[in-house]
């Protein structure tokens, strides 16, 4: 290339072309990438990234509805009998393996936190029929969830998701925010 | 085809402007003595339907976005003010959401029509694959729609189908939240929508004229899918396809506006009119019945990614149509064994439609009681020392209680394999395996056989 012969061939013209059209590119990628972005949630949207969640009404075997970041979070009072049928359950047999310990926070394991969107489609689970596993059962398209979240039947692929949440007194819990370090074996989402 | 006739302007105005803008040598040349085949039957007069139905859908849709307001509180009230306080609001609203439903009944036709008269063949690819790329945008633009009155199905449908994307591995959920600009469907997410919607329909229109150009270039396939040879296969585009046209469309109308005056909640659901409430999802969420196909199509499948991959390659497919067929005879009417297949096409694409209208577990037939657990049930009985007529109480409930049945998943499922088995298998097969019928030699010919005089104004169908 740099012998001289070639030089008729490779003009500094071309250079030109190719630098020209190599900057007019650059410039459509950034300018495209605030014209992406500005779809992506605002800074007021991200803002709304924790609530606080009163626990003390809630009684055993009841569940209740919350918003957190403009989704529904079922916060439910497991009874025994449901953590039992939870832990018992082999983890190997499950479509997402997870263990109920995994799931809730150690030394309260009464109390399960789970995004109420389906993961097959996002609607929203009845409360009113637990299924055939005596959590959940979503009317859109028949995903059925344990008394852990876990999907055990149809065609959701995933557990319901755990979010972040933090016991901040024995009745008061803040979704959103990672648990105080002192809780040991929990785990997010 | 165009090639034959030349405009001539004919007097100083137009020869002055003709040298300047050629508009009216495109009017004339393209549309008005547009050499156009002489046996079109009523099949092909969707096109012109369609084209008026876009315009209906972009004048009605601006009359409403004067009146509506895209705003998660006020989106609902302003529909229901339309309905009941805007002069003539209900008139453009019900317009507006069945001219929806009309586009896409002369859609499905006008593209059954191509499936049938072999149109998406050579040399008519870009013309098929067009008209495939305004099919999807109607969709897209059809769905943005039904999202904006914000209802419980306008809420949840728009849940499910950006939920689509999250079946994407590794960046589903970037891409569902980007789509939202949230954490889930909300003002954001409708102001969006909004947006899309009034874009989309002039997308569609720039996709129409070139799809019209591209029609323009080969010229009009016919129900004898032979080519054109000369003049005295073709007739003017005006007066005989305009008038023809026209008639179809006042037809066309009728069927319209019954929907419209007397019956024009028939094809909505009663839940949209339910404001949207993101904690409570409708027991039974169903699309707008346009999209039933594709709907039992996703939910046949038991796995998520698989099911949306089958959805979206279920219209994809259309795209490779033109190469997927083997044979060189463009129409069915003179194919035989594709003719049989294309109406069990027909009816497995209709059987689609009816099992994405019902429950998963719509129970069809019932096949009898599980015997397996039907007979745990009764040993389980036998070794807690139940005997007599007690067993005998066990084994009937059990076998109520137990019951295998085939039900619209199965069903969905088989007609699911029968709809891709049709484009993957049949049509590429049965091009090599038929031997047509003989192809009469020209257009003319074949309409003068049937019996027609030597006036050229007489469109004959094939029989179909």
């Amino acid at each position: 290339m740099a012998h001289a012969h070639d030089d008729a061939d490779v003009t500094r013209r071309d250079f030109i072309y190719v630098a020209a059209s190599g900057m007019t590119a650059a410039g459509a990628v950034a300018t495209a990438i605030p014209f992406i972005d500005q779809m992506n949630p605002a800074r007021d949207t991200l803002a709304l990234a924790t609530t606080e969640v009163d626990l003390a009404s809630v009684t055993p075997g009841q569940s209740i509805t919350v918003m957190w970041r403009k989704k529904p979070v079922f916060v439910r009072r497991r009874t025994p009998e449901e953590i039992k049928a939870a832990q018992d359950v082999p983890v190997d047999a499950l479509p997402d393996p997870q263990a109920d310990s995994a799931r809730v926070q150690s030394g309260k394991e009464e109390w399960l936190v789970v995004l109420a969107n389906c993961t097959h489609l996002g609607c929203v689970p009845d409360k009113g029929n637990k299924g055939e596993f005596g959590g959940w059962l979503c009317p859109c398209h028949g995903s059925h969830y344990d008394t852990s979240g876990r999907i055990r039947k149809g065609p959701a692929p995933l557990n319901l998701a755990v979010p972040e949440f933090r016991f901040i007194s024995d009745t008061k819990i803040v979704i959103g925010e990672a648990p105080a370090p002192a809780a040991t074996t929990t785990e997010g989402a | 085809m165009a090639g034959d006739y030349k405009y001539k302007p004919t007097n100083g105005f137009t020869r002055w402007l003709d040298s300047r803008l050629p508009i009216w040598r495109m009017v004339d040349e393209q549309v008005l003595n547009f050499p156009t085949p002489k046996n079109l039957n009523y099949w092909y007069t969707f096109g012109g339907i369609l084209t008026l139905m876009l315009g209906v859908q972009i004048i009605t849709g601006i009359v409403l976005a004067m009146h509506y307001t895209p705003h998660e509180k006020l989106a609902f009230d302003s529909v229901e003010r339309i309905m009941r306080d805007v002069n003539y609001g209900w008139m453009m609203r019900y317009l507006h959401s069945n001219g929806a439903s009309m586009f896409f009944i002369a859609v499905y036709i006008h593209m059954f029509r191509g499936l049938y008269y072999g149109s998406y063949k050579a040399p008519r690819e870009v013309l098929w694959i067009l008209g495939v790329i305004i099919y999807l945008l109607m969709m897209a633009t059809a769905f943005l729609g039904y999202t904006l009155p914000w209802g419980q199905m306008s809420f949840w449908g728009a849940t499910v189908i950006t939920n689509f994307f999250s079946a994407i591995p590794f960046v589903g959920e970037a891409i569902t939240q980007w789509l939202w600009g949230s954490f889930a469907v909300d003002n954001s997410t409708l102001q969006r929508f909004f947006s899309l919607h009034y874009l989309l329909p002039f997308v569609i229109a720039g996709v129409v004229i070139l799809h019209i150009w591209a029609l323009h270039v080969p010229g009009n396939n016919n129900p004898l899918g032979i080519d054109v040879r000369g003049p005295q296969d073709t007739v003017a585009f005006h007066p005989y396809y305009t008038v023809k046209d026209g008639f179809a469309i006042a037809v066309f109308l009728l069927l319209f506006f019954y929907f419209v005056f007397f019956n024009p909640n028939y094809l909505g659901h009663t839940d949209n009119y339910i404001p949207a409430n993101p904690l409570v999802t409708p027991a039974h969420i169903v699309p707008e019945w346009y999209f039933l196909p594709f709907y039992a199509i996703l939910r046949s499948v038991p796995d998520k990614l698989m099911g949306v991959i089958l959805m979206f390659g279920s219209i994809f497919v259309l795209f490779f149509l033109p190469w997927l067929d083997t044979s060189r005879v463009r129409s069915a009417a003179f194919r035989p064994i594709y003719r049989q297949a294309f109406w069990i096409f027909v009816v497995v694409c209709l059987g689609l439609g009816w099992v994405g209208a019902q429950t998963t577990d719509y129970k069809i037939f019932d096949l009898g009681p599980k015997t397996d657990v039907v007979e745990q049930i009764v040993e389980k009985a036998k070794a807690d020392n139940v005997t007599g007529q007690a067993l005998e109480a066990v084994r009937t409930q059990a076998e109520e209680q137990n019951r295998r049945a085939f039900d619209a998943t199965d069903l969905g499922r088989i007609l699911t394999i029968l709809y891709f088995a049709f484009f993957l298998i049949a049509i590429p097969l049965i091009g090599v395996v038929e031997t047509p019928k003989a192809l009469p030699r020209s257009i003319s010919e074949a309409v003068l056989a049937h019996g027609g005089s030597s006036q050229p104004a007489r469109p004959q169908g094939a029989h179909a």
